[in-house]
């Protein structure tokens, strides 16, 4: 008889543990339904997978709920480097992608992923390092000054270390085309040594592990600014003079014959949104306040060699006929 | 150590001022966590039992089996996740990748097997004396069943915690799977990953001691629900 009375304690105790994870069912399927899963949505989303520089620093933030409303879509922005993001264009799971690497946009989109590619802002790169520059590379070209990194590099690795985000992104596309005016096999310089610091992170990250090991680094203007005000690196800009470091971004449509699931209205509404005066000039100011300089260029000033034929961005792309 | 004691002050700042998009942040992650939980244990619990009161060739292996997938990464699911539901995937048809369904699905997947080994290591702890006494009572096999699963409770219960603490710590499933979707797939743990590469060190911090805080309050219940 005592034993059932102890069992009916423990009967009532899983009963209420029963009654209380039950209860949390309604509670999770309610929020699944209300806010926190509206895939029943009327408002249709929009996908876009963009570099991570216009997203560290804010941009995005900015622009986002301004297209939200004008185009009355719910606007998903997954950050990724410029390889993850061409990735998911060629899969198909974003509508549109934001990249920065004009050879693999090109590739992708004479594979037929991509369509509509239209320039709408651009910036440069640098290359920082110590104050004090070990490596001796202030006043070099970009290729001289990773020619003298890797010299002097391979001689002493305790004195000059170089960084890289070695992620395929963008910006290490950048490089490696940089390696190869130099007259460097990119293979060979990964091999060269310890100074040579294959990061494979992100471009915030890969200024944190350079400062913290007082190494150069190549990095986007942006995101050297960005960074530099909030956690006051004290590696700073040795080189960054050179046509090579111009850094224009683009914007691409995912294909729809390829993928029809894209939403390629949207899509070309946004591209044709980037490229507006509205916008542009947003482009233009984005910054000014925090860092006493914009962090991007409107896509219509550039003019130096490598900069995009005008009618690459003034022309609005058309809208899509089946 | 200013860092951490800003940290520190930028936490409690964000908690006692309810910011709303730390709050949406920290819901969304015990949201996603209690449901896969809840998911995983309605599953997990009866197929451990099953697992546990049946023999079998094999059973041996089997549960190794099970505690070998404790350690297995959750960028390694994420990775296998993606795969499934991204648009060319077999499963791409759903459209749940970059959803907090396609985070769920990856992390009911993640706690299965902590589940399913600790449930059956709580029921095999199930004194012998116990079972003895009930069949010398004259219990059936059903009975017998559903004594051991409630004199086992404390352990099961340890074991939904530990399940719960691995689904709401992981990274590598939201990030992948998630995409980090700011108002729509943030969590605490991708909201940390991006504000540190952001350098917001601080934020990221302060969200790091919520999660803690999280944690905490959610044990402090299902302890007050084991002692009952």
């Amino acid at each position: 008889m005592s034993l059932r009375l102890r069992n009916g304690s423990k009967i009532a105790g899983a009963v209420l543990i029963v009654v209380l994870l039950v209860g949390l069912i309604p509670g999770v399927i309610g929020c699944t339904a209300e806010e926190e899963f509206p895939l029943h949505d009327p408002l249709v989303r929009f996908k876009i997978a963009t570099t991570t520089s216009l997203y560290d620093t804010g941009l995005w933030y900015h622009l986002e709920p301004i297209f939200e409303e004008l185009a009355n879509v719910e606007m998903d922005i997954v950050y990724a480097g410029t390889g993850i993001a061409l990735e998911y264009g060629r899969r198909g799971d974003v509508d549109a992608i934001i990249v920065h690497d004009r050879a693999r946009e090109d590739v992708f989109i004479a594979d037929g992923y991509g369509i509509n590619r239209r320039n709408f802002g651009y910036n440069f790169f640098l290359i920082a390092g110590p104050p004090d520059d070990p490596a001796g590379i202030t006043g070099s070209t970009a290729a001289e000054a990773l020619k003298k990194l890797h010299d002097e590099g391979v001689k002493d690795a305790d004195t000059v270390k170089f960084v890289s985000r070695g992620d395929d992104s963008g910006t290490h596309a950048k490089e490696k085309l940089i390696w190869k005016e130099a007259g460097f096999d990119y293979e060979d310089v990964r091999n060269s040594g310890e100074w040579y610091v294959e990061a494979g992170k992100g471009m915030g990250p890969t200024l944190l592990m350079a400062n913290e090991m007082q190494a150069y680094v190549m990095a986007d203007i942006s995101t050297f600014l960005a960074y530099n005000l909030k956690r006051d690196l004290s590696i700073e800009p040795i080189v960054d003079k050179d046509s090579i470091f111009l850094n224009v971004y683009a914007a691409i449509a995912i294909n729809p014959e390829t993928h029809p699931k894209a939403e390629i209205d949207i899509a070309n509404q946004f591209i044709n949104w980037l490229i507006s005066d509205e916008v542009q000039e947003i482009i233009g100011t984005y910054g000014t306040a925090e860092y006493g300089r914009p962090l991007f260029f409107p896509i219509a000033s550039c003019d130096m060699p490598g900069c995009p034929p005008v009618e690459d961005y003034t022309t609005p792309v058309p809208a899509y006929m089946k | 150590m200013t860092e951490l004691w800003n940290g520190l002050v930028k936490a409690v700042e964000l908690i006692i001022s309810l910011d709303p998009e730390v709050m949406q942040i920290a819901g969304r992650s015990l949201m996603i966590a209690v449901s896969s939980t809840v998911i995983g244990s309605v599953i997990c619990i009866p197929v451990a039992s099953i697992i546990h009161f049946n023999r079998f060739r094999g059973k041996r292996f089997l549960v190794s089996l099970i505690q070998t997938f404790y350690s297995v990464p959750t960028v390694v699911i994420g990775l296998f996740v993606f795969v499934f539901l991204s648009n060319t995937g077999p499963l791409g048809g759903l459209g749940f990748l970059h959803t907090p369904v396609a985070i769920v699905i990856g992390q009911v997947i993640l706690i299965t097997p902590i589940l399913l080994g600790l449930t059956i290591s709580a029921l095999s702890g199930v004194d012998r004396a116990i079972l003895d006494t009930a069949r010398s009572l004259g219990a059936s096999g059903l009975q017998m069943a559903v004594l051991v699963v409630k004199e086992a409770r404390f352990a099961v219960v340890a074991a939904v915690i530990m399940g719960f603490g691995r689904a709401i710590s992981e990274l590598g499933i939201s990030l992948m799977v998630g995409g980090n979707i700011r108002g729509f797939t943030r969590v605490i743990t991708t909201a940390i990953s991006l504000e540190t590469s952001k350098g917001d060190i601080e934020l990221a911090m302060a969200l790091g001691i919520i999660l803690i805080f999280i944690a905490l309050v959610v044990n402090i219940v299902m302890n007050r629900i084991q002692q009952r």
